[in-house]
């Protein structure tokens, strides 16, 4: 879940002539698909130069998207990070029967489509909840559509490295005196921190990023439940692509930001060993 | 905290976030029996609809999959300049909105002035608002998906079977045919299964480039969407629930061969 | 006060890797637990530390029941073959961990971490991280990071076990100075016979789950209990329908009393020394025996040529057993 890493003892050689048409078509095949799409998104938000930026963000329907997004993924990351620290534990240390079926629902959220996980939450906490909870339409509800679509991130981040942990480090902090807590937050804490991060970086990114889940479990009520994608929506389809753009290239931003995040992350990773 | 406690909390709170409210998707698409279902499944705009989300999923697929392939292996065996670069970007289509790929599509391949719409449109091709556009969208969102699931796999498997092949005269296509590609063909096929499910789960994207019109430019999200807007929870619930069923028999099917693969190799 | 353990029985799913085992480890010396690999002596170790709980049997350390305390509170020091290194703390912190817990003031943490530092001759490594030293160098680390809270006893499973041949032979040597220096009760696990001989004050000798023998060095050498400990002490060979040492048979180039006829099959120098290897009449099997070149030149022998064989006296023979 994390970038993809390129560590390994493989030899690697310089381009062969073949090797280096192969890099050019993907290249170009990938600048054709994403790369000039995103920078156009970006040259028609500084197009409309630092006028179209204030108008658009000074806008107090979108600032309040804007703060509602960002607010919510940061609340619903540190969420994650709890949760998700604790399920990758529970997983891989106490194997109980039925933990395998576990497995299998935590990735359910990534491998559902948006809109069908809006219905999911919609059938359990919105109007027809057979259990009466309604948060439909809520502020509520938006910090539910995150904490579902977020939740493998930290997990599936946490759990290879906790997998690969030396069980004698933590044998001799036991034997050194350290109780099953203090050597938990002493000894082990420590070597996941940097996994944990980079799952809480993602889950941030997605939270942010997040759309078809909240469409109609939120309401989309402006200045209320409205998050920058409803926001961005409206403009597209309201054909201020100049507006949308200067959203989409804030969201953007956001996102390099973690990639290079987590890039960093990982690099400094490998210097520790 | 304690064993016990850890472990009910973490039930309990997968029971709440996930288990309990999918289960209710299938209680309410079959409660009333398998009638509605028929009728929701044969209606000729979800199976118009359907169709589309599948042959999207399947050019994306297909795509993907070279693509995937190729920047795998040009990942891991080679040295070239930017290649870290290369690297961090992969994953871009994964952490932005997919309502601003939508919108990026707009702006590159719209009729009036969009960089490529403009002469696509001279020459008769339309992109926004028909097919060609939403497997466009399908594509972008779900790119990375085979390359970060064959990265790994080609790692391990190092380069010492391909160093005896070309010890042996292989030319480098031969021996990629011949010995990288069956090395890695379970990386390749995760990452097309995932591919797939993603793909015809996508929903912001394809909103946006498709213009939502019913019966032509809707896909199996955009009529769940539709359906529950119009008050038809019903039919909404069922094939939201077709969507769930095969995300979660994918997912399941993943896992399970994972295992087994993982056993029979180690 | 010393380690008693007391019909200990450790089974993992139907494979028994310690059959009713007791032993006493007597106090202030350096023990060494000899076996081959699979033996259970690694088992044995981790049950006396708490690591492993036994399926029967007690441990006492010190003269305190101990069986069913958890390795906390048992104030053992513990040595892995593969280091067990606090990864993301640097040598230091390595050490003045178990004092960290301990809540001990910073000065007086300080001052043990440096005197430790200096024991093992670490103190210029202090801010380096594990990732920066060598095998031995970590080995080291781990030494002092076990001495530092004082514990009664101390422990090392096969601690030398993942280093180069020079590196071990250093490191067992300076274990043995260690030892002299701090005199703690110490009980290290090993595979390597020539280990255990040089360094320990007594060994005891683990097969199969089992205690074979228990003695000083001289002892398990010179008097085996059995075939097994004598085979895996050193080397053998069979004489007379016993199992003798090579080094133990005396060659004459000419008939004296008590001394056996046999005809030269192999001569061999290997290094500084020389082996023979002759069949004696009317019996089956080479005998091999070991001698110095001189000697060895002195007798002036071929393969081919006869030869008079004689056990030394009072060497250690025991007669050959029917395979077990």
């Amino acid at each position: 879940m994390t970038a993809v890493s390129t560590r390994g003892v493989t030899p690697r050689t310089t381009l062969t002539r073949g090797a280096g048409l192969g890099l050019g078509a993907v290249v170009l095949w990938f600048s054709v698909l994403v790369l000039l799409p995103l920078a156009a998104v970006v040259a028609v938000a500084v197009n409309g130069g630092w006028q179209g930026f204030a108008n658009t963000l000074g806008n107090p329907q979108t600032r309040a998207a804007i703060e509602l997004t960002v607010l919510t993924s940061l609340g619903v990351a540190v969420l994650n990070v709890v949760m998700g620290t604790l399920i990758a534990w529970v997983l891989v240390r106490e194997r109980f029967p039925g933990s395998r079926l576990l497995e299998v629902v935590i990735d359910v959220p990534f491998a559902l489509p948006t809109i069908v996980a809006g219905l999911v939450l919609l059938a359990l906490y919105g109007p027809s909840s057979p259990l009466e909870i309604n948060v439909a339409n809520t502020r509520t509800a938006v910090f539910l559509a995150f904490a579902f679509v977020t939740l493998p991130f930290v997990v599936r981040s946490v759990q290879p490295v906790l997998e690969q942990l030396d069980r004698e480090a933590e044998q001799a902090a036991h034997s050194l005196g350290a109780s099953a807590g203090t050597t938990f937050r002493r000894i082990v804490l420590p070597a996941l921190i940097p996994a944990i991060a980079a799952g809480g970086a993602l889950s941030f990114a997605r939270g942010v990023s997040e759309y078809g889940s909240l469409v109609l479990l939120s309401g989309n009520l402006a200045l209320r439940t409205e998050v920058t994608s409803v926001r961005m929506l409206t403009y597209v389809e309201n054909g201020n692509l100049a507006a949308a753009s200067v959203v989409a290239t804030v969201l953007l931003a956001v996102a390099l930001l973690v990639l290079v995040a987590i890039d960093v992350l990982q690099r400094w990773l490998v210097r520790r060993g | 905290m304690a064993k016990t406690a850890r472990r009910l909390l973490v039930v309990l709170y997968l029971l709440a976030l996930v288990v309990v409210p999918v289960g209710l998707v299938f209680w309410n698409a079959l409660k009333d029996g398998l009638e509605p279902v028929v009728e929701a499944l044969t209606d000729p705009v979800v199976v118009h609809a359907l169709q589309l989300t599948l042959l999207a999923a399947v050019w994306s697929v297909v795509l993907n999959a070279i693509f995937g392939v190729a920047v795998a292996v040009l990942l891991v065996r080679y040295e070239f300049p930017g290649k870290r670069a290369l690297n961090a970007l992969i994953d871009l289509p994964l952490s932005v909105s997919p309502v601003v790929v939508g919108l990026s599509l707009v702006i590159v391949y719209n009729v009036r002035d969009g960089w490529f719409g403009e002469p696509l449109a001279a020459a008769g091709i339309q992109v926004l608002f028909s097919t060609p556009g939403i497997v466009l969208a399908t594509t972008f969102i779900s790119m990375p998906l085979v390359v970060r699931e064959v990265v790994p796999v080609l790692q391990e498997q190092g380069t010492d079977q391909e160093q005896a092949a070309q010890s042996l005269g292989a030319s480098g296509w031969t021996t990629f045919w011949r010995i990288t590609l069956p090395g890695i063909r379970w990386g390749v096929i995760y990452g097309v299964v995932l591919c797939f499910a993603r793909s015809i789960g996508e929903f912001g994207a394809v909103k946006v480039v498709s213009g939502n019109l019913t019966g032509r430019t809707q896909t199996a999200t955009l009529v769940v969407e539709q359906l529950y807007q119009n008050f038809n929870q019903a039919q909404a619930f069922t094939i939201a629930a077709v969507l769930a069923g095969a995300a979660i028999i994918i997912i399941s099917v993943v896992a399970t061969l994972r295992v087994r693969v993982e056993r029979r190799g180690a | 006060m010393s380690i008693i353990v007391d019909g200990v029985t450790k089974r993992y799913g139907s494979f028994v890797a310690l059959d009713d085992v007791s032993v006493t480890i007597p106090p202030g010396r350096l023990t060494a637990l000899l076996g081959p690999s699979g033996g259970g002596k690694s088992t044995l170790l981790r049950i006396i530390a708490g690591l492993e709980t036994a399926d029967r049997g007690t441990v006492a350390i010190e003269g305190v029941e101990s069986t069913h305390l958890p390795p906390q509170k048992r104030n053992v020091g513990f040595v892995f073959q593969h280091y067990a290194a606090f990864k993301h703390m640097t040598v230091a912190r390595n050490v003045a961990f178990g004092l960290e817990i301990r809540k001990r003031p910073r000065d007086e943490i300080a001052a043990r971490v440096d005197e430790l530092l200096r024991l093992v001759h670490l103190q210029q490594f202090a801010d380096r991280l594990p990732s920066q030293l060598s095998g031995g160098q970590r080995q080291r680390m781990a030494l002092a990071r076990a001495l530092a809270v004082e514990p009664s006893v101390l422990l090392l499973d096969e601690p030398f076990g993942a280093l180069d041949a020079q590196v071990r032979k250093e490191l067992r040597q300076w274990l043995r100075r260690l030892h002299d220096e701090v005199h703690v009760t110490t009980v290290f696990v090993t595979h390597d016979q020539e280990e255990a001989l040089e360094v320990a004050d007594d060994i005891v000798v683990i097969n199969g789950g089992r205690v074979e023998q228990c003695g000083s060095p001289d002892q398990i050498y010179d008097t085996p209990a059995n075939e097994f400990v004598m085979r895996f002490l050193g080397p053998t060979t069979v004489f007379d329908g016993h199992v003798v040492r090579p080094h133990d048979l005396d060659v004459f180039s000419i008939a004296v009393r008590d001394a056996v006829r046999a005809e030269v099959t192999e001569v061999q120098r290997v290094g500084h020394e020389a082996r023979l290897g002759a069949v004696v009449r009317g019996a089956s099997g080479i005998t091999t025996v070991s001698l110095t070149r001189a000697h060895l030149a002195d007798l002036e022998v071929g393969v081919g040529d006869t030869v008079w064989l004689r056990l030394a006296k009072g060497a250690s023979r025991l007669p050959i057993e029917v395979s077990r």
